[in-house]
């Protein structure tokens, strides 16, 4: 879809982009801008101090993508800001880092999410690329005005398999690519997506929309005396 | 489950879509990003740039483009022609390309897709292969059939066993083949599903089929003859002679998956 075919755009909340050096990052800067957000890319941690909401993007392997945020200085600001209940959008490999680990590479990753990222078991064509349905297994702001079941862009080897008691409660959305993988999460401030919306049309951006007007509601929710990111506070997840 | 997808692709030469039989005699068919657009909105899957002229002087011609069309059109994007190095691909990505397209070069440096793999994942490297039939003998009972790698835009003949390459590329990472017919391009004679059969049965890496197209039930035939992922076309897309809604009404009957778009409920 074009620019005419999409929702209403919504002003002004501030994203923060991580920029971890994989590549293609015109395409989500294009998307949250055309659905209102202002857009800055982060490639360190001052960044994030004006930031409303983080979204992680990029695709490819875990290992790289913690060496370059490392090197960055994003690891320990990004758990902070997951932990103090800030909103985050992980997208592909941006969700597969909030897991404890990557198969991929034996890489650790944020472990904010109990479980591994895995090679999708049965896959009769890998990596999987192409529109495949997003079944959801709950409701959410994320996925308002989509049918359940409605097409995204999918390119991706791997997915998070969420584990533990948490394992259900995590669970957004589902897909069946061979077996069936997990395509969706949320756990309070922190939505995961394995498909790309900045690369599925309408239906996309609808969703990056509905990711904005979440995370204002959320931030607005926190009140003003929220602590900044960069002063302290635990590192790590739950 | 997973949709089989239609990618019209745009072959760009100077800054403007163009389009030739058997890549010679090329017409021109319009701007690079305005056509994207037009094809987005049509219910085109993806979308495939190749800069056919592949000469380093027109990168920035192309990458231009490629960020035109990315602030415009929100759906997947593969760039190809003229890459020639992980610096290359780099740049491709950073100007919006999702995807980029390997041929020549990956012929000449088998371990370049290996390093593009390592460096960006393997799902943005597609190996195109540009495939032509060698005629077999007149031997009584019939060779299987062979297929030999062109490469610099078919103008050089390389020796090289398609098949094999095929699968020789896939293990070196590429995670797409873009699969094209010399025999068949721009001729509106159907896909070569026997050659797609041949590839699509020996890699489990999805199968992009390209060259020949002229109507609705040639990308029937490519997906349930030739096994393939994708269909990509450019003649008949651009002329309207079909539109994108009539192929994915063709395929659904048929009883393929595809994504609901325009015109079409699927």
């Amino acid at each position: 879809m074009t620019a005419a075919a999409a929702p209403e755009p919504r002003a002004g909340l501030r994203v923060a982009v991580v920029d971890h050096g994989a590549g293609n990052l015109v395409s989500i800067e294009q998307a949250l801008t055309f659905v209102g957000a202002e857009v800055r890319i982060a490639t360190g941690p001052d960044d994030l101090a004006a930031a409303e909401a983080v979204v992680v993007p990029g695709v490819g392997a875990a290992a790289p993508a913690m060496r370059r945020l490392s090197r960055a200085g994003l690891v320990d600001p990004l758990l902070r800001w997951i932990a103090l209940g800030r909103p985050y959008l992980g997208i592909c490999l941006g969700l597969q880092l909030l897991f404890d680990a990557s198969d991929e590479d034996g890489a650790a990753t944020f472990g904010v999410i109990p479980g591994r990222t895995e090679l999708l078991a049965g896959a009769p064509t890998l990596p999987h690329i192409g529109w495949n349905q997003v079944e959801r297994r709950r409701e959410h702001a994320l996925f308002s005005g989509l049918a359940d079941g409605t097409d995204l862009y999918f390119v991706h080897s791997y997915a998070g398999r969420p584990r533990g008691v948490s394992a259900e409660a995590v669970t957004l959305a589902e897909t069946e690519h061979g077996g069936r993988f997990v395509s969706a999460i949320d756990r309070g401030n922190v939505l995961g997506v394995q498909f790309h919306p900045e690369r599925s049309g309408g239906a996309g951006l609808r969703l990056l929309g509905n990711f904005v007007r979440w995370a204002a509601a959320l931030t607005a929710g926190a009140g003003a005396e929220r602590s900044p990111v960069g002063a302290g506070g635990t590192a790590g997840g739950d | 489950m997973l949709r089989r997808r239609i990618i019209p692709c745009l072959d760009v030469a100077a800054g403007r879509v163009v389009k030739g039989t058997r890549f010679v005699d090329l017409v021109d068919e319009g701007d690079p990003p305005e056509l994207a657009a037009r094809y987005a909105d049509e219910g085109a899957d993806e979308l495939v740039f190749l800069d056919i002229t592949a000469a380093p002087e027109n990168r920035g011609t192309l990458l231009e483009i490629v960020e035109r069309t990315a602030r415009r059109a929100f759906i997947p994007l593969t760039v190809g022609g003229g890459v020639r190095t992980v610096a290359d691909m780099r740049a491709a990505l950073r100007a919006g390309a999702d995807k980029v397209s390997l041929n020549t070069a990956a012929v000449a440096e088998p371990d370049l897709v290996a390093r593009c793999a390592r460096r960006f994942g393997r799902q943005a490297v597609v190996v195109a292969i540009d495939a032509r039939r060698v005629e077999p003998g007149a031997a009584p009972g019939g060779e299987p059939a062979r297929w030999e790698v062109l490469v610099r835009g078919g103008r050089e003949v390389t020796g090289l066993d398609a098949l094999a390459w095929a699968v020789r590329a896939a293990e070196l990472g590429a995670g797409e083949l873009l699969v094209t017919s010399i025999d068949r391009d721009g001729t509106q004679s159907g896909y070569d599903t026997e050659l797609l059969r041949s590839i699509t049965s020996r890699v489990s890496v999805p199968v992009i089929a390209s060259g020949g197209a002229a109507g609705p039930s040639d990308f029937v035939a490519a997906v349930r003859d030739g096994g393939a992922d994708a269909v990509l076309a450019a003649s008949i897309f651009h002329r309207r002679i079909h539109a994108i809604a009539d192929v994915k009404r063709a395929l659904l009957a048929a009883g393929i998956p595809v994504r609901a778009t325009a015109g079409v409920a699927a």
